[in-house]
């Protein structure tokens, strides 16, 4: 009865490569956005604060069409990565990891910051009477002790990612093989005379991966603590 | 060895200090909130001086008419804290470790060994800094700045955290330190006991200013 259909495998195949492609760009942005929440303090930072929480809050559909119309072939940004760098968002399977990417990423940051907020910034001076340099004390001492939170970020980025839908299909649409997803097959399968068990499978599948994104954050911060007190 | 002349306003704290030395220990004395720590971070370069100059073995590390400001990890200080700062994510060795990597430094095994012995730590060395009790913590604090060859090194109240008994026990280490590790030292303390034992030359402070300096006898 649970047999998976190749055109099912294809949409799961599609979202993990979407999920982790989203997830691996977001993170290195993410890591530098929760430090400098984190740590310092500048001119418009409550403002940065509020755009990075933007996706979380706005309609999906609003972030979607607002991706269009920047990231699209006419876009302003979209036009100039399409005629100087060769890189199509629009209905393209890349454009979906953008949208996911940018609904994940407040998910994303969030955990990494709390995390990094966590550390005794007075290892982070003693470090410094060591010899090491700003750049050295970030990499030897605050991203090591940030790690749990940093991963945390990742799998609920990927959770986020992976389950992704409105600004997906308003972005990219719901191209079979392109950019049908898990979540626009179910869509679509929903809507389709006798589909009902094919989308009853995606279903169990996202399940499947949420409760497991789920369970990994957890035990992440739980690692977090038992670092951060250096048993 | 040590120059400081500067001022610092900290809220409604106005710290004012002024002396040199060439002592092979300096005991920084005075109550809590005398400005003793203030002071010392500024040496380290964790706080920058309103005003002055600080000179470590003839180097200027702070000139604020000059606008030079050294940043704290190139100024090759030590620093042993109250409350050790060992890393808690890299076992013992690897805290130990921790100064010479950072500085670039040959690896030096006879330093290494000699320091380990001295401060009775060998035994420690795959344990995590959370599985240490107070006592072992500030001899391996000790034992990672020593090991990163600084020119000066700062302890302020490094045995603050520890009951008497602990103290007793670190004690003698200190005056090991001071006898045989060849490196300058400012102490931080408000025990006189303590900095009989160890100091050769006394700063005292009191509410921000320097108010007397000499020998251990301006202690009593």
């Amino acid at each position: 009865m649970f047999e998976i259909s190749p055109a099912e495998w294809t949409a799961i195949l599609l979202s993990l490569r979407v999920a982790v492609i989203a997830t691996l760009v977001a993170t290195p942005f993410g890591i530098a956005l929760a430090w400098l929440l984190a740590r310092r303090d500048f001119w418009g930072k409550s403002v940065l604060d509020a755009v990075v929480h933007l996706p979380l809050v706005l309609p999906p559909v609003v972030t979607g069409y607002l991706l269009l119309l920047s990231f699209g072939r006419r876009g302003l940004v979209g036009g100039f990565l399409a005629d100087y760098l060769g890189i199509v968002f629009a209905f393209r399977w890349t454009g979906a990891a953008l949208a996911c990417g940018v609904m994940a990423f407040p998910l994303l940051v969030r955990p990494m910051r709390l995390s990094i907020e966590a550390i005794d910034r007075r290892l982070e001076q003693a470090a410094e009477t060591l010899g090491a340099a700003p750049w050295k004390v970030f990499f030897t001492v605050t991203l090591p002790l940030a790690l749990p939170g940093v991963l945390a970020g990742m799998v609920l980025g990927f959770a986020k990612a992976i389950g992704e839908f409105g600004a997906t299909i308003t972005f990219v649409s719901n191209i079979p093989g392109e950019t049908q997803t898990i979540s626009s097959a179910i869509y679509s399968l929903i809507q389709t005379p006798d589909g009902d068990a094919a989308a009853g499978r995606l279903v169990i599948v996202s399940i499947a991966l949420a409760i497991g994104a789920l369970i990994a954050a957890e035990w992440f911060a739980r690692r977090a603590t038992q670092r951060l007190h250096g048993n | 060895m040590l120059r400081v002349d500067v001022e610092k306003q900290l809220g409604d704290f106005s710290l004012s200090a002024s002396f040199s030395s060439e002592g092979r220990v300096i005991g920084l004395f005075g109550a809590s909130g005398a400005g003793k720590s203030s002071l010392v971070n500024m040496i380290a370069g964790l706080l920058r001086p309103d005003r002055g100059t600080i000179a470590i073995d003839g180097e200027t590390v702070d000139d604020t008419a000059a606008g030079i400001h050294v940043p704290t990890y190139r100024r090759r200080i030590g620093y042993v804290f109250q409350d050790a700062r060992l890393f808690p994510h890299l076992s013992v060795a690897q805290n130990l470790d921790y100064g010479r990597r950072m500085n670039g430094l040959a690896p030096d095994p006879a330093q290494h060994k000699r320091i380990i012995d001295l401060l009775d730590i060998g035994a420690l060395q795959d344990r995590r800094p959370g599985k240490l009790s107070g006592g072992e913590r500030q001899r391996v604090a000790l034992g990672r700045a020593l090991l990163s060859k600084p020119r000066l090194l700062l302890l302020d109240e490094p045995l603050g955290a520890l009951d008497e008994g602990r103290k007793l026990e670190i004690l003698p280490y200190l005056v090991r330190l001071r006898d045989e590790a060849n490196v300058p030292m400012v102490y931080v303390s408000h025990d006189v006991a303590e900095l009989r034992q160890l100091a050769t030359q006394i700063v005292m402070l009191k509410q921000g200013r320097v108010t007397s300096l000499g020998g251990v006898k301006v202690l009593t």
